[in-house]
């Protein structure tokens, strides 16, 4: 996969509105640019432009029913793209986790030493 | 440019200089990172991180403690990771009180979205019907495209 592919991919999921039209497509299925345009709060106009940018970006294809044209998700390549972003958001969450685990025993550490060390004279025992 | 962008954080109840020890000391960093850290936490120092028998060069480009480390990887061997070849990995440390800090963590750049097909068509097989689901998932995960939480400098 090309760069640009990647490029394409990436500023087609971005959007929010886009992100909208995907989300109808998903639960909905084959469905025309009308019907979108009835179940989002953009004009038809923007509902072409955002079908245009998926289809380019293969997240989107189209097929023609009658005098209708009806677009559907494409199913591998939005599972490759949210795939990869999921992949890599959860791989953070773990090592955020583990970070947040060092770091409050490493803290819980010092404090134990600091109040160790902070102890009444009669109980040190020097050397 | 359209990248992609992993931003997460978390709120750790450490002061940030513990958190800065444990996000840029090696020792610290092949605990929750790599299994295997060459690293110097120096602006330019180039680094090496193993994953098991698998690995990649590191190149530190931010330090500005205890606030914001930032580091690229996933170049090409043999390249200098610029803008366009590489993953950059920055992590910023607020200080909220004297015990408590949050990190957080972006990830931008070209992601690479070659998997082995076999791989691929397992997963689809398994989710295929489920992405609503992932939808949801992937509108937290894409918190924006121009992060507020860059480093200063970067």
């Amino acid at each position: 996969m090309t760069a640009q592919a990647d490029d394409e991919l990436w500023s087609a999921i971005a959007d929010p509105s886009r992100r909208r039209v995907l989300d109808l497509l998903v639960n909905h299925g084959g469905v025309s640019a009308s019907w979108l345009a009835g179940h989002v709060t953009f004009s038809r106009q923007a509902v072409s432009k955002h079908l245009a940018v998926l289809e380019q970006a293969g997240l989107v294809s189209r097929r023609k029913q009658g005098r209708e044209v009806l677009y559907q998700v494409e199913a591998d390549r939005l599972d490759q793209a949210t795939r990869a972003m999921a992949d890599l958001a959860t791989q953070w969450d773990r090592r955020l986790g583990a970070i947040k685990r060092l770091a409050e025993a490493a803290h819980a550490q010092a404090k134990r030493n600091e109040g160790s060390n902070t102890a009444p004279e009669g109980d040190r025992h020097d050397g | 440019m359209a990248d992609l962008v992993i931003e997460r954080e978390v709120l750790i109840e450490a002061p940030v200089e513990v958190v800065w020890r444990t996000i840029t000391e090696p020792g610290q960093m092949s605990q929750w990172f790599a299994d295997r850290v060459e690293l110097v936490a120096e602006p330019g120092a180039h680094g090496f991180m193993g994953f098991g028998d698998q690995g990649g060069p590191v190149v530190v480009e931010t330090v500005d403690p205890p606030v914001c480390f930032s580091f690229r990887w996933n170049h090409p061997g043999g390249e200098e990771p610029v803008t366009g070849n590489s993953m950059l990995v920055e992590f910023t440390l607020t200080p909220e009180g004297d015990e408590r800090t949050r990190l957080r963590v972006s990830e931008r750049g070209h992601e690479l979205l070659a998997w082995p097909d076999a791989e691929k068509q397992r997963y689809a097989d398994e989710h295929r019907g489920g992405w609503a689901e992932y939808l949801d998932r992937l509108a937290q995960i894409l918190v924006k495209r121009q992060s507020g939480w860059k480093c200063q400098s970067g």
